[in-house]
């Protein structure tokens, strides 16, 4: 019963050093996808609400065209689109392979996908509210600064966990084609050479990662939520 | 303060067209509170909507404080609106901030300075009671002090005029009185002019100094309050005072204003020797003065000039139909 404890005590030496190299990877590619899918997908998401009709602009054709750009880059599943970047992957970082490449793809994968959850988040806000900022003379950039955002700072927040926990997923698959990471490990240990050891020790870290991402952001949201 | 010309507003809901105003004139003087009154989708709010032109009329044009705000730019027509406060039904409160951001909003939009903007929002609190909630956030209060806060952001940049979009019509009737008395303070103690539109015809007699019926985007009828209920067939006093179901032959209705016991009855049976017999009445307080209303049924062969004698003295005589 205890045998798989003695032999993974007995592996540990060889095992550790590459799963923990193998969490920095993922890490490393997660926190870089999510800033910078931050930085992207929180101004598109804001775009489509104002863009929309009866929104702060209206401007029906951008809207249309951004819908369009967003709903390509949702229904494209992320292995796909993973090959159909790699030549984007190798004008930005001079490679298809390692956790470097692959923020890349990650980045293109999630920002549609928070952006949508961004333009969720915003439309909560109520349109009184909205309404009473402009019968008090403030202007559109001062009600998104001011109301929009800071209103919706707990869906935004949820959101982005939401978003995080979905890049530890896809830098998984970012494994497959060589992008590194506890994925990587998982395939290459685990599934080609059927390596069981290393295939649990991956889920189980994987799982540790998600967990940890998942509670500290519904402690940031409980935080800043004051309804 | 407020004058609107030939207002007319129609929407297009799926193909079909709704007229929520059609040629709507609005005059408000300095200084009074205007009550417009009627039922929902009566085009109400679409009015009080135009006056701050968040809705753009179709045609007709609305002057505030004697600037046409129908042909501003963007930048003036946002720097008009900082003259003009709004309180909403729902209260239209920002969750993420307290109180006391709450009410500094609307100075931080007109680029107060944060010293400035501290001293207003502490002594505006203090104005409507909510001094000790400074640091609260709004999920934490009540109703009616929610809707204390909206008065007090509404008043924040030194406003004349005052837009109220059925501010009472979400809260029970003793918090309702507490609001309605706060505005009709602030109404005297800061000169401010309030236009209101209300569904609840007790707010109309609590506090305005003139209303409107409104009544499928047009007024119906609009006048100073009093006036209104010395007019014969007003339809505010049938409104303020519910008509008896079945008055029966030769009943009139009495109205009269400020003659709270005046021996008006007691004289005609005296000195026209005619019977009178009650059927319905009520006195109210209306903006703050006594409004009675009587139907009586009047009997005797002197009945024309015991009628002409009320008549004299200043009460409206109607014949019930």
């Amino acid at each position: 019963m205890t045998g798989w404890l003695d032999a993974l005590v007995e592996r540990w030496p060889d095992m550790g050093p590459v799963l923990w190299l193998g969490t920095l990877d993922t890490l490393y590619m997660v926190a870089w996808a999510t800033l910078v899918t931050a930085a992207l997908g929180l101004p598109l998401g804001v775009l489509l609400v104002c863009t929309d009709r009866g929104g702060l602009t209206p401007a029906p054709a951008v809207r249309a065209l951004l819908g369009a750009v967003v709903n390509v880059g949702r229904s494209l599943p992320f292995i796909v689109l993973m090959v159909a970047v790699l030549s984007l992957t190798r004008l930005l970082t001079g490679t298809t392979l390692g956790p470097t490449a692959a923020i890349v793809p990650l980045s293109i994968g999630a920002i549609p996908f928070y952006a949508r959850l961004v333009e969720t988040a915003l439309r909560e806000v109520g349109r009184d509210v909205v309404e009473a900022a402009q019968a008090m003379g403030a202007r559109r950039t001062v009600i998104v600064a001011k109301v929009l955002l800071p209103e919706a700072l707990p869906g935004l927040i949820a959101g982005l966990v939401m978003t995080v926990v979905t890049l530890i997923s896809y830098s998984a698959m970012a494994g497959a084609i060589g992008g590194g990471g506890l994925g990587d490990i998982a395939i290459r240990y685990g599934y080609q050479r059927f390596d069981e050891y290393y295939l649990w020790a991956t889920v189980v870290l994987l799982v540790l990662v998600v967990q940890a991402v998942q509670s500290t952001g519904d402690l940031l949201v409980r935080r800043v939520s004051h309804r | 303060m407020i004058n609107a010309v030939g207002l007319h507003r129609v929407y297009r809901l799926r193909g079909r067209e709704v007229a929520a105003l059609r040629g709507v004139d609005l005059r408000v003087r300095r200084g009074e509170i205007y009550g417009v009154v009627g039922q929902s989708g009566a085009g109400k709010s679409t009015l009080l909507r135009c006056v701050n032109l968040l809705e753009r009329p179709d045609r007709g044009e609305v002057r505030v404080d004697g600037r046409n705000l129908t042909e501003l730019s963007p930048t003036q027509l946002r720097a008009a609106r900082r003259g003009i406060g709004m309180i909403h039904q729902h209260f239209a409160l920002l969750s993420s901030r307290t109180v006391a951001g709450n009410v500094a909003f609307p100075l931080e939009i007109a680029g107060v300075p944060r010293a400035e903007r501290r001293r207003r929002v502490a002594e505006l609190l203090d104005l409507v009671g909510l001094a000790d909630k400074a640091a609260a956030h709004p999920a934490q209060l009540s109703g009616g002090q929610k809707q204390r806060v909206g008065i007090a952001r509404a008043l924040a940049p030194r406003r004349k005029v005052l837009l109220s979009d059925e501010a009472t019509s979400a809260l029970d009737p003793a918090t309702t009185a507490a609001i309605l008395d706060l505005l009709r303070d602030l109404n005297r103690e800061l000169g401010l002019t309030i236009l209101l539109v209300t569904h609840e015809m007790d707010v109309v007699k609590r506090v305005c100094d003139s209303v409107a019926i409104m009544e499928r985007g047009s007024f119906a009828e609009a006048g100073r309050t009093l006036d209104l209920l010395r007019t014969p067939g007003s339809l505010l006093a049938r409104s303020l005072f519910a008509p008896p179901p079945d008055p029966g032959p030769g009943a009139v209705t009495l109205t009269w204003v400020d003659k709270a016991g005046e021996p008006l009855v007691s004289q005609l049976t005296r000195l026209f020797d005619v019977d009178v017999g009650m059927v319905a009445g009520a006195l109210e307080e209306v903006a703050g003065h006594p409004v009675g209303r009587l139907t009586v049924r009047i009997a005797g062969e002197r009945r024309a000039e015991a009628l002409a004698h009320l008549a004299d003295n200043g009460v409206l005589v109607e014949e019930v139909p």
